[in-house]
């Protein structure tokens, strides 16, 4: 039985709720203001993606986290379908900062393991090559042929800073 | 007007019409670029995955201009978005910036705050200017309609930018477009979402982001997208013909980067400014002032 379900129905039981899941995600960056939230909706009212397609709802995920519905949360994958565009976050009357809460969600999903692949991809490119897209020598030659300066192909540093956050190691399935 | 070019991850690798054009068009502006090929990817996109890990990436990439004394310019609105956001966090927050130096010492980096981050369409409109804009205009765009598509990183969050352009009825890269003579077109769904973000997510919800732009901006016969940031290009670029074929429907809508459409309104070449490298061939176009 997931936390903060009822086996049969799915519905919210109290007793297997994490209550301290919300000051968890307000001592993360991007999170200090989940509390503010008196769920007016403005946030999915406005939201490109809620337009689109309902299973993503910054109110409800709101709401859930500060219910303590933490593996619902964590492990869901509508988390990560926030576009960033920032509309709820200009708009939020309690300046909740919607979208970097979704971040601290985010981040907190990544360290309790459950990385969406698609952002993982990313991660691993630029602590590889320092970019998201590595300059390999083909991009160089069209680049020097159109008279643009060549990049380099790593960066050494950034595989450092990967060494030093334990981004790297949390990419390798090793922890942090 | 002197600044650290920050061409990001796209621009170098897929883009390169925009980098092309932001070089010719700012060398004839007086805007001169230093190039630092240390520079690495902004942080942007693992900031979701890793606060920390975005954060130091954002401030190595300050702490190299600051060792030039330059101040940054960036082509794309996400890495706009995360350097202004630390540099903003930076200045303002010793003890952070103090733990980020701790980080940033075991790589023999160090920060101290001072540098300032502009979009070049930032720079465009307050640096340079409308006016003096409009003075380079040798060939005015009279017969151009173009519909500007903001993004979502140029404007917002507003507060990172010093409120230069409104959130909610933005308005510089309609009066940018408008002082190279052609017709700003305005258009309901302009302030939306490309959704590129999450391409990588859900590629339906993404495309259909897109094509409702696309559908909006074709109704109101626009001749081009005016864009600033390279991931929007992507979506509505190269993906423009996959939204054609899975959806049926066809736009063959030119996007053009805004400096690309300026040095045209200032004379310059069409090749010189990448015209012939970007994915929609902008021919009914050039025809026009040809």
């Amino acid at each position: 039985m997931e936390s903060g379900t009822c086996a049969e129905k799915d519905h919210v039981v109290v007793t297997v709720l994490d209550p301290k899941f919300k000051y968890e995600i307000a001592s993360e960056p991007g999170g200090e203001n989940i509390k503010y939230c008196f769920q007016c909706g403005t946030c999915t009212s406005g939201c490109p993606v809620s337009e689109l397609d309902s299973k993503y709802n910054p109110r409800r995920i709101i709401r859930m986290a500060i219910l303590g519905m933490r593996e619902r949360v964590l492990a869901s994958d509508f988390i990560w379908l926030c576009s960033t565009c920032y509309t709820c976050y200009e708009r939020c009357p309690q300046d909740v900062r919607i979208t970097e809460v979704m971040n601290a969600l985010k981040n907190m999903a990544v360290k309790a393991g459950y990385i969406h692949p698609a952002f993982r991809a990313q991660a691993e490119l630029i602590g590889g090559h320092g970019r998201l897209y590595e300059v390999d020598e083909f991009t160089n030659e069209k680049r020097a042929e159109l008279g643009l300066p060549t990049l380099p192909g790593s960066s050494p540093e950034v595989a450092e800073i990967y060494g030093m956050t334990g981004l790297a190691s949390l990419l390798s399935g090793k922890g942090a | 007007m002197k600044y650290a070019i920050f061409l990001g991850c796209t621009v170098p690798v897929r883009n390169l019409s925009y980098e092309l054009s932001a070089r010719r068009v700012a060398r004839e502006l007086g805007i001169e670029f230093a190039d630092i090929s240390e520079f690495s990817c902004c942080g942007y996109p693992v900031k979701s995955v890793h606060h920390e890990t975005s954060l130091l990436l954002a401030a190595r990439n300050l702490a190299l201009a600051e060792e030039k004394g330059l101040d940054i310019c960036t082509l794309c609105s996400a890495c706009t978005s995360v350097l202004t956001e630390t540099s903003r966090e930076l200045a303002a927050n010793e003890a952070l910036l103090e733990k980020v130096n701790r980080s940033l010492g075991a790589i023999g980096r160090r920060y101290s705050g001072r540098v300032r981050v502009k979009h070049l369409a930032r720079v465009f409109y307050e640096d340079v200017g409308l006016e003096a804009i409009k003075k380079a205009v040798k060939r005015p765009l009279d017969a151009f309609r173009i519909a500007s598509h903001y993004g979502c990183h140029y404007l917002k969050p507003s507060e990172i930018y010093d409120h230069f352009d409104h959130p909610e009825v933005p308005q510089s890269l309609d009066r940018l477009v408008a002082a190279t003579g052609a017709e700003a077109v305005d258009y309901a769904t302009k302030k939306e979402c490309c959704g590129g973000a999450i391409l990588g997510v859900d590629e339906n919800i993404a495309l259909q982001m897109t094509r409702a732009k696309l559908d909006d901006i074709k109704a109101n016969e626009a001749d081009a997208i005016n864009l600033v940031c390279p991931f929007c290009s992507v979506m509505y670029g190269a993906n423009q013909r996959k939204i054609q074929a899975k959806y049926g429907t066809r736009y063959d809508l030119p996007i053009l980067y805004y400096p690309q459409i300026l040095g045209l309104a200032m004379g310059i070449d069409a090749e010189e400014l990448g015209l012939s490298q970007n994915p929609i061939k902008p021919k009914a176009l050039l025809a026009k002032i040809s």
